[in-house]
C-alpha cells in the first residue's frame, strides 16, 4: 500500500473563503474515490467537531488519502489536507501548505474572490504551490464564471482560463477535479534510500491511541517498531503504529517518501510534540532537519472565570483537556477582586477565543464570565527594559513607563462599492491607515494598517452591520508601534472593578469611558443606596454616572402568619446575593457583568 | 410571663378574591357546629400546655369570620377569658365584610364580646370593587361603616390602593372620603401580586399592570400625608391610627411577642419550656377538623426557632413599626445582641443616608428606610 512510486502521489490542500464549498468538495472527492461508503458519508466528513459542522468552518487540519484510477489507466494516491480557512488558524494553514506541492483554489462562481481567499492563496504561492483554480456552484443561476475568472486573474494574478468548473453540491465534474490534480500538480520529490526525514504537521490527542502525530515523509521511510528521534530535542520513541487516513485511521506497514499519514508512539500529551520538528531514524539519523515553522503566539488574551466559584477546579481540568489537543492556546492562573479565581487565556485570535469559550460551555458544561479581550502590549520602562502586558489590570504606575507599544495588523477588506464609504469611515475611526485601495468590477479592496486593539472590540460586528454582511475581512499580524495608550479604570462607589479596566488610545478614552458608564447605569438595577459609576485614567475622572437609590421596596402586608415565609424569603434573598459580585455595598448581577464585558467600544 | 395574643382563623369565604393568598376556602355548606367544636377543642388544648398567662388580645381573622355564627364567637371568647388571665382590658377584634347579611350581625358580634371591628372595605368605588372581586357596593360599604361606628367602640377598615390605572389624584380623593368615615384606625395596603393568585396569572400575561416604583412611592407618601391631616399616624408600614388606636393584637406580631394561632392554617410563636416554638396548623379545613377530633389539635409542624432566626424575624417585623425595636427587649427575646444581628457597615451607611436611626436604646427605620424596607433588610440583616 505504501510503496507507491513518487510519480503516482499528489499532495494537495484546498483553499477557499468560508461558505465557498471547500468541505463539500472534499466530501465529493472522498465519495468519488470510494473512501467511505454512502452510509458512512455524513455531511462534511472532515469537520469532526460539532462546532466545525455548525459554523461551517474547519478548525483543525484534517487529512485523507484517496485512491484514484486516472484516465491514463494508472492508479494514483491523492493526499488531501483540508485546512482551516480562518485567519486565526493561519498558522495551521502554513503547516498544511508546507506538507503539499499544490492547492485547489475554490471560488464561488457567483460571489467571486473574498478577503480570506486572498490571504490563503498568497500563503500557497509563498509555499511554491502549483495552484488549480476551481469555480464552484457553477449551476447556480447567479453564477458568473467569466467575471470571476477575470477577477482571479486581476486580483490574484493567476491564469484562470482553464479553471475547473464544478458543482460540489450536485457532484458535477468531480472527475474534472481529480484529473486536474493528476495532470496539473507536480508529484513530490524524495529519496527512499536516504535517512528518514518526516515533517510533523500536527498532533492531537485521542483517548484510545494517545497522541496521534500527522506526518509528511520527505526522505526514507517510517515503519512500526522503528526507533525514531525528534530532531529538536533528541528524544527517542519506538513507533507503535503507522497508518493512513481513509479518512478512518487504517494501519499500514510503513510510509515512504512523498506519503502522508500518522504514527503513534506512546506519547502522553501534545505538548511533548513540537509541530514543525523533523522525525528521523535513531540509528541512521539525518544530519539536517527540515525547515520548521515559527511557533504560534497568542495575540489575544482574556480572563475566564467560573460563574460559580466552586467550578474553578473543573475549569482548570477542562482547560488542561482542551490544551491536550490545542497547543496553540495558553492559560495561566489569575485572580480578580471582582471575579475571584480564574485563568488568563491566550488565543490565536477572536474566533479561536470564541471557539474555546464555546467548547468549554458545551463540552464541559461550564458557566463562564469572560473579561474583555486584550491584545499584548509592550511596556518599556524608564530604565529601557521591556515587559509584555496581557492584562490591563497589571498595568504599572504610568510614571514608571517610558512608552507603550501596541500590535498592528495589516487588514484586507473586500466590499461592494456602495458600502465602501462606511467601511473607510469605520477604519479611520479605528485609527486605521490606508495602504491601498483598488477596484475589481464593482468590488473594492481596501488594505489598511489597523491597531489590533481596535479590532478586538466589536470590529467584525460593525463591519458586518455597515456593509449589510457583504464585506469580507482578513488580516495578518504586522508590527508593534508606539501609541498613546492609557488604562481606563471603572470605579463603582470609588472602588475600582479590576475586571472592567481596559486599555485604549488616548483619543478614544473619553468616548469609551463614557459609553461604559452609561451602559452600566442601565445594567445595574437600583439598589438600597445610590451608586456612583466612574471611569478614570489614573486619578482623573473622565466620566461619571449616578444610579439613584430605589424609590420603594416594601412588603405591604405582614402579620403573624407570614413570619416564617417572610424570613425564608429574606434568607433566600441573602443566598442569591452570594451569587452576585459585591463591590463595597453594591451588588452587580452576573448578567450586568456579562453585558458590560460584551459591550462594544 | 409574656402576655398572649390569641388568633382564631375562620377559613371560609363566600368567594375567593383574585388578589388574596390567605388560607380561605369556599364551601356550599359549612358545618358551623363542627368547626365551632373543633376550635373550642384546639383552644383548650393550647391553653393547657401554655398555662395560665395574661391574655392581651383575641383576633378573629380569616377567611371571613363575620360568616361565623355570633354564638360561636361568643363561646370562644368566653372560653379564652376563662382559660387565660383576662383581668385587664382584652382587645377583641373581628374581621367583617360589609355585605348586608354580615352588617346585620354586627350588633350580635358586639354582644358576643367583640370590642373592635375591622371591615374589609377595600375601595369606595364601584369599578375597583368589581375588579377586586368584592361582594359589596360602595354604598353598602358606607352604610356598614356607619352601623359599625354606632355599635363598636373601636373601628378599623382596609383599603387597597396602587391599583392598576389609579392616579395620584384619584387616590387622594378616594382616601379623603374614606378618612371622613374613619374612626380610630385604618389599614391602607398597596396592591401586591401574590404567588398562586388569579391576579398573578393576569400580571404574568401583562393584563394587570401595577404602578411603577416612582408612582408607588408617591402614592405611599401621599397616603401618609392625607392620613396625618385627619390625625391618623402611620405606626406601621400600612397601618394608621389615632394615638392609642393602634391594633394591640397586631402590635404583638410586630413587637415579636407571643401569639397562639388556632384554626386551619394558623401560625403561632409561643414560649414553651424556655423555647420559642413556631407552630402551624393543617391548612385544609376538613382534615384540620379531623385531626382536632382525633387528638385535640391540628398541629402539623412545631419547630423551635433558633436565636439567629428569632433575630431575623424580630428585625423583619420590628422595623415595620415607626417606634422601631427596643434593643434590650430584642436581646432578651432573641438571645442575640443587636450588634451581632446586623451588618455594622450597612447600618452605618443606612444611618448616614437617613434610613435608620439608633438612639435611646432603640433601632428605628425612619420613613425613608421603611419605604425601602425589603432592600434594607436584605442588606442589613445578618
Amino acid at each position: 500500500m505504501t510503496d507507491t512510486p513518487l510519480d503516482r502521489i499528489r499532495n494537495f490542500s484546498i483553499i477557499a473563503h468560508i461558505d465557498h464549498g471547500k468541505s463539500t468538495l472534499a466530501d465529493r472527492l472522498i465519495q468519488a474515490t470510494g473512501g467511505l461508503t454512502a452510509r458512512e458519508m455524513t455531511e462534511q466528513v472532515l469537520d469532526n467537531m460539532e462546532l466545525e459542522k455548525e459554523r461551517g468552518i474547519t478548525i483543525k487540519a484534517q487529512t485523507v488519502r484517496l485512491a484514484y484510477k486516472a484516465k491514463d489507466g494508472l492508479d494514483y494516491v491523492l493526499n488531501l489536507m483540508d485546512t482551516p480557512g480562518h485567519v486565526d488558524f493561519a498558522y495551521e494553514v502554513s503547516r498544511s501548505l508546507a506538507a503539499c506541492e499544490g492547492s485547489l483554489l475554490v471560488v464561488d462562481a457567483s460571489q467571486g474572490v473574498e478577503a480570506q481567499t486572498l490571504a490563503n492563496v498568497y500563503q500557497a504561492i509563498d509555499a511554491n504551490h502549483e495552484i488549480v483554480p476551481v469555480l464552484n456552484k457553477i449551476d447556480l443561476p447567479a453564477a458568473e464564471p467569466d467575471r470571476v475568472r477575470q477577477q482571479i486573474e486581476d486580483v490574484i494574478g493567476l491564469d484562470a482560463s482553464d479553471a475547473v468548473m464544478v458543482s460540489a453540491k450536485s457532484g458535477l465534474n468531480i472527475e474534472g477535479v481529480l484529473e486536474a490534480l493528476v495532470t496539473r500538480l507536480p508529484p513530490p520529490t524524495g529519496n527512499r534510500n536516504a535517512p528518514l526525514k518526516a515533517l510533523i504537521v500536527d498532533s492531537w490527542y485521542d483517548q484510545y491511541l494517545g497522541v496521534i502525530i500527522l506526518i509528511r515523509v520527505k526522505d526514507g521511510s517510517i515503519r512500526k517498531g522503528q526507533k525514531i528521534r525528534m530532531m529538536a530535542n533528541g528524544i527517542t520513541h519506538p513507533v507503535e503504529q503507522v497508518g493512513v487516513f481513509t479518512p478512518r485511521l487504517v494501519p499500514v506497514d510503513d510510509l515512504g517518501p512523498g506519503e502522508m499519514g500518522y504514527i503513534t508512539a506512546a506519547i502522553k500529551t501534545v505538548a511533548d510534540i513540537a509541530v514543525g520538528d523533523t522525525i528521523t531514524d535513531d540509528r541512521q539519523p539525518a544530519t539536517e532537519a527540515l525547515p520548521g515553522f515559527k511557533p504560534s503566539v497568542p495575540v489575544v488574551w482574556c480572563g475566564l472565570f467560573p460563574v460559580d466559584a466552586d467550578d474553578f477546579e473543573k475549569l482548570r481540568d477542562s482547560l488542561a483537556k482542551l490544551r491536550l489537543n490545542d497547543a496553540s492556546f495558553h492559560f495561566e492562573a489569575e485572580s480578580s477582586a471582582a471575579l475571584g479565581f480564574g485563568y488568563r487565556c491566550g488565543f490565536l485570535g477572536l474566533l479561536h477565543l470564541e471557539i474555546i469559550q464555546e467548547r468549554l460551555s458545551r463540552e464541559f458544561d461550564l458557566d463562564l464570565i469572560a473579561t474583555a479581550p486584550s491584545v499584548v502590549y509592550r511596556l518599556f520602562a524608564n530604565d529601557g527594559s521591556m515587559t509584555e502586558l496581557h492584562n490591563p489590570a497589571d498595568m504599572p504606575d504610568p510614571t514608571k513607563i517610558d512608552h507603550i507599544e501596541e500590535p498592528w495588523i495589516k487588514a484586507t477588506i473586500m466590499v461592494p462599492d456602495e458600502y465602501l464609504g462606511s467601511i473607510l469611515t469605520l477604519c479611520s475611526e479605528r485609527r486605521g491607515v490606508q495602504l491601498d485601495l483598488t477596484y475589481v468590477g464593482n468590488r473594492a479592496m481596501a488594505v489598511y494598517r489597523l491597531p489590533l486593539n481596535e479590532v478586538v472590540f466589536d470590529f467584525y460586528d460593525r463591519l458586518k452591520s455597515v456593509s449589510r454582511g457583504y464585506a469580507s475581512f482578513d488580516y495578518a499580524m504586522d508590527a508593534y508601534a508606539e501609541g498613546e495608550l492609557v488604562r481606563i479604570s471603572i470605579l463603582v462607589n470609588q472602588d475600582p472593578v479590576d475586571a472592567l479596566s481596559f486599555i485604549a488610545h488616548k483619543s478614544q478614552a473619553e468616548r469609551r469611558g463614557r459609553s461604559i458608564c452609561e451602559k452600566l447605569k442601565d445594567l445595574i438595577p437600583k439598589q438600597l443606596f445610590k451608586i456612583a459609576i466612574q471611569a478614570a485614567i489614573g486619578g482623573r475622572v473622565i466620566a461619571r454616572e449616578t444610579i439613584g437609590a430605589l424609590s420603594k421596596d416594601v412588603t405591604a402586608k405582614c402579620y403573624g402568619g407570614d413570619i416564617s415565609r417572610k424570613r425564608k424569603l429574606l434568607e433566600k434573598q441573602k443566598e442569591g446575593k452570594k451569587r452576585m459580585r459585591q463591590f463595597g455595598k453594591v451588588e452587580i448581577p452576573q448578567s450586568a457583568f456579562l453585558a458590560a464585558l460584551k459591550m462594544d467600544a | 410571663m409574656e402576655p398572649l395574643a390569641l388568633y382564631v382563623h375562620w377559613p371560609f369565604c363566600l368567594a375567593k378574591c383574585p388578589y388574596c393568598d390567605f388560607n380561605s376556602h369556599v364551601r356550599e355548606r359549612i358545618d358551623q357546629a363542627r368547626f365551632a367544636a373543633a376550635l373550642r377543642a384546639e383552644l383548650a388544648w393550647e391553653a393547657a400546655r401554655l398555662g395560665r398567662r395574661p391574655l392581651a388580645s383575641i383576633f378573629f381573622g380569616g377567611g371571613t369570620p363575620s360568616l361565623m355564627a355570633p354564638e360561636t364567637v361568643a363561646v370562644l371568647i368566653a372560653d379564652a377569658r376563662r382559660l387565660f388571665d383576662a383581668e385587664g382590658e382584652v382587645e377583641i377584634t373581628l374581621e367583617a365584610n360589609p355585605t348586608s347579611v354580615e352588617a346585620g350581625r354586627l350588633a350580635a358580634f358586639r354582644a358576643a364580646g367583640v370590642n373592635r371591628i375591622s371591615m374589609g372595605i377595600q375601595s369606595l368605588r364601584e369599578e375597583p370593587l368589581r375588579a377586586l372581586g368584592r361582594q359589596h357596593s360602595g354604598a353598602q360599604a358606607v352604610a356598614a361603616l356607619e352601623t359599625a361606628r354606632r355599635v363598636f367602640p373601636r373601628v378599623s377598615f382596609d383599603l387597597i390602593y396602587a391599583r392598576p390605572g389609579q392616579t395620584l389624584a384619584d387616590w387622594r380623593a378616594e382616601l379623603r372620603e374614606a378618612l371622613a368615615l374613619a374612626h380610630d384606625h385604618l389599614s391602607l395596603y398597596q396592591l401586591t401580586i401574590e404567588p398562586g393568585t388569579a391576579y398573578e396569572a393576569l400580571h404574568r400575561r401583562g393584563e394587570l399592570v401595577l404602578p411603577d416604583q416612582e408612582l408607588a412611592a408617591a402614592l405611599y407618601e401621599a397616603t401618609a400625608e392625607e392620613a396625618a391631616t385627619f390625625g391618623l399616624r402611620g405606626y406601621e408600614i400600612s397601618n394608621y391610627a389615632v394615638p392609642g388606636g393602634e391594633s394591640r393584637h397586631n402590635l404583638a406580631y410586630w413587637r415579636y411577642g407571643d401569639y397562639a394561632g388556632i384554626g386551619p392554617g394558623a401560625h403561632g410563636r409561643v414560649s414553651v419550656g424556655g423555647q420559642l416554638l413556631a407552630t402551624r396548623r393543617h391548612r385544609a379545613p376538613e382534615p384540620w377538623a379531623e385531626m382536632v377530633e382525633a387528638r385535640g389539635h391540628g398541629t402539623t409542624r412545631e419547630d423551635p426557632v433558633a436565636p439567629v432566626e428569632r433575630a431575623r424575624e424580630a428585625l423583619l417585623m420590628g422595623l415595620r413599626l415607626a417606634e422601631g425595636i427596643d434593643e434590650a427587649r430584642f436581646a432578651r427575646r432573641t438571645g442575640v445582641a443587636m450588634d451581632d444581628a446586623v451588618d455594622g457597615d450597612v447600618l452605618a451607611q443606612a444611618i448616614e443616608e437617613g434610613y435608620v436611626a439608633r438612639d435611646g436604646g432603640r433601632l428605628v427605620a425612619l420613613a425613608e428606610g421603611r419605604l425601602r424596607l425589603d432592600a434594607l433588610l436584605g442588606a442589613l440583616v445578618l
